[in-house]
């Protein structure tokens, strides 16, 4: 198993005949991912052509949702529309939605979290390079990539990894490739101040994957849910967790490129960050060029 | 974005938060017209007040000697001396940084009799995604002392936003606070007006500390807005067209600005090792890195993840814009992006600004044998790293050897 997406997983594209989501697309049908449908309102009827493949284009989620039996998607709209989007996506019961947009308004964002609570739909991102749960394939093609996230990197294994930073994700996943250990999932959770899945929903989702057996968290400055996963793994932890926190030398109340990568008023340091983890027994990576040794050190 | 003290108050007061008569100068006829008409109007003191993006104005000391960026003033020809002092003077607080800034606007307002100050403000509570009021009896100070030393003195409020703010969350501020009567009514709608200044300017923050019980030239108490902070949410500005004329570049780092044209996200820092790097948490983990093995880092910059060969070449740029710069960390993962693409860049940069610092470039992913090859075959005196731990290594023994 993985957590959130399997390999046939039904997947479909909000965004899919913008020159992003398309390019996203392509990459994700040759890596073996079953897109299932595309969504572009007002292009429904016409279809997406791809190496051989065809897919469909609708207007509507619903629709999508209905002829194809896609469960989760990913959100390539443009800012001003992505909100909606998701909201489109809950409303026809996808039971995944990962929005990789990035600059969507934070009021809009508390409008969407608000929505979405009691509902079963989940949402990864925004501002996220997405999900992907690698394959047996060449290159661990023919597995689950919904985002922007390069699948050759990766490798079908038992490290799950979760971060808020697409590129250091990368990094942790070409580091655990390169000494020959694959992932179950590889999940980013994104870099803005309010978004659908925390550090410790994905950490509670590893603990719990049976072909999980290890977990590299990778966190950054700004807000607490770094602190919040790691206050539960030391109180429910049953697997090796090692974390590297970014932005130690990020200069206080000032945005680090991501919307929710800022310390203001003292809150969301690193130190603090570190010191958190540290108290829960995760291993701490002394830089990120460490990520999978300190992990596999305590394998 | 962050704007001034006077646009803050023009904004808070077009959703009818009360804010002291006055007017934003940037001339001294300008700042003389001001006053007179304030002292006309019956007001006995005026405040002038430098208009910059730093907090510490009032204990701040201007270049030239003269004390205090905040002054009180007893007639016309007295605000007017102060504003002589201030307008086009460099003005350095314990937020600014020894350079100071540039006082190109003075706010000239009535100052009114203060009889006491509270704290309000509206910000995002991160943890729960809801925006949050906070209101004390602790005005006029540093509102971090407060909640560290006596949290208890801090009113909370969070809003549901499914049915935004209701009354009674006012009422029970306004209560909190203690006021009474005609008051009371008063801060019932300043809190809604701060709200609805957050909600619908898509803020930040917005912040009033003090907010002030005064008394007018007439002896009638009311509830005024004294200063006021507000930050404006970047993502959101394509929808606020007269807030963002409200952006003064002059606050903001040139090379910042430079690089803002470019799509380019740069953050000057004091250190003499530039990097540049794609993806924002890998930019701040190759800063990291860089003090890791004992160097420092001078600049955060992401160049994004689908960097052209331009961007590269203005990034360059604006690094060799800081001259504190004695070594450059190139670190490009190109998961998707192609290593070729910005290999090519590179060089060109370096052929095009005739670069003789050392240069560590650390590049991996796609295409990345390509990538290395062009590096190779520039010619050029390029250090190679084979992993972010070994580039950064590189790049800080390069630099204090240089």
């Amino acid at each position: 198993m993985s957590i959130l997406v399997q390999s046939n997983t039904k997947v479909l594209v909000q965004g899919i005949t913008g020159s992003f989501g398309a390019k996203h697309a392509q990459l994700s049908l040759d890596y073996g991912t079953r897109i299932v449908a595309g969504v572009t309102p007002g292009k429904g009827g016409q279809n997406f052509e791809h190496n051989g493949h065809t897919i469909p284009i609708f207007d509507t989620v619903a629709d999508a949702v209905r002829q194809t039996g896609a469960t989760a998607s990913a959100v390539f709209v443009p800012p001003p529309f992505a909100a909606d989007a998701i909201l489109e996506g809950a409303d026809a019961g996808l039971s995944l939605v990962v929005a990789i947009t990035e600059g969507i308004p934070v009021n809009d964002m508390i409008r969407v979290k608000r929505a979405l609570e009691g509902r079963s739909t989940r949402l990864v991102g925004p501002n996220c390079p997405g999900v992907v749960t690698p394959g047996e394939g060449k290159d661990s093609q023919g597995g689950c990539r919904i985002g922007i996230a390069p699948g050759y990197i990766h490798k079908k294994g038992h490290i799950g990894v979760v971060s808020r930073s697409g590129t250091l994700t990368y990094e942790a996943v070409f580091q655990l490739t390169a000494r020959g250990v694959g992932q179950s999932t590889c999940v980013g959770i994104g870099g803005d101040p309010v978004n659908g899945t925390s550090h410790l929903d994905v950490i509670r989702m590893f603990m719990a994957d049976p072909e999980t057996h290890g977990i590299i968290m990778i966190g950054e400055i700004g807000g607490s849910t770094e602190e919040e996963a790691a206050e539960w793994i030391a109180r429910n932890g049953t697997k090796p967790v090692a974390g590297f926190i970014a932005g130690a030398t990020a200069p206080p109340g000032r945005r680090m490129g991501h919307a929710g990568a800022i310390v203001s008023g003292g809150k969301g340091t690193a130190k603090a960050k570190i010191d958190a983890f540290r108290k829960a027994g995760i291993g701490i990576s002394p830089t990120p060029s460490d990520m999978a040794a300190t992990l596999l050190k305590m394998m | 974005m962050n704007i001034h003290e006077y646009q803050a108050k023009q904004l808070l007061k077009q959703y009818g938060v009360a804010v002291p008569s006055g007017d934003p100068c940037k001339t001294i006829a300008e700042v003389r017209s001001a006053a007179e008409r304030l002292f006309s109007s019956g007001h006995k003191l005026a405040v002038v007040k430098s208009q910059i993006h730093a907090g510490g104005r009032g204990k701040g000391t201007f270049k030239h000697g003269f004390q205090g960026g905040v002054k009180l003033a007893h007639s016309v020809d007295e605000v007017v001396v102060f504003a002589e002092n201030m307008l086009g003077k460099v003005l350095v607080t314990k937020q600014t940084g020894p350079e100071g800034r540039e006082v190109q606007t003075l706010l000239v307002a009535a100052a009114e009799t203060i009889k006491k100050e509270f704290y309000i403000a509206v910000l995002l509570d991160r943890e729960k995604s809801r925006p949050v009021i906070m209101a004390s009896t602790e005005g006029g100070v540093d509102i971090e002392e407060v909640a560290e030393k006596s949290p208890e003195k801090i009113l909370k409020e969070w809003i549901d936003p499914a049915v935004g703010l209701q009354a009674f969350q006012c009422r029970k501020i306004a209560s909190g606070l203690g006021l009474k009567g005609d008051l009371f009514n008063a801060a019932c709608k300043l809190v809604a007006g701060v709200y609805k200044t957050w909600w619908e300017c898509d803020a930040s923050m917005v912040e009033i500390n003090p907010l002030c019980i005064v008394e007018g030239p007439d002896g009638k108490e009311n509830l005024v807005a004294v200063d006021a902070k507000i930050g404006l949410d970047d993502n959101a500005l394509y929808r606020h067209k007269d807030i963002q004329e409200m952006r003064d570049l002059a606050e903001e780092s040139p090379l910042e600005v430079e690089a803002g044209k470019f799509n380019l996200n740069y953050i000057k820092l004091d250190g003499n090792i530039a990097c540049l790097v794609n993806g924002a948490g890998l930019a701040m983990a190759t800063m990291d890195i860089i003090q890791h093995f004992g160097g420092r880092p001078a600049n955060f910059l992401d160049v994004g993840g689908g960097a052209s060969k331009d961007q590269v070449s203005a990034a360059f740029k604006i690094i060799l814009g800081d001259p504190g710069v004695k070594g450059i960390l190139v670190n490009i993962f190109g998961g998707i992006m192609d290593c070729n693409v910005i290999a090519t860049g590179i060089v060109a940069a370096v052929r095009e600004t005739g670069l003789k610092l050392p240069l560590v470039i650390r590049l991996e992913g796609n295409n990345v044998l390509a990538g290395k090859q062009t590096l190779k075959d520039s010619g050029l005196t390029l250090i190679g790293g084979d992993s972010m731990a070994d580039a950064a290594r590189k790049v800080v023994a390069a630099v204090s050897t240089h």
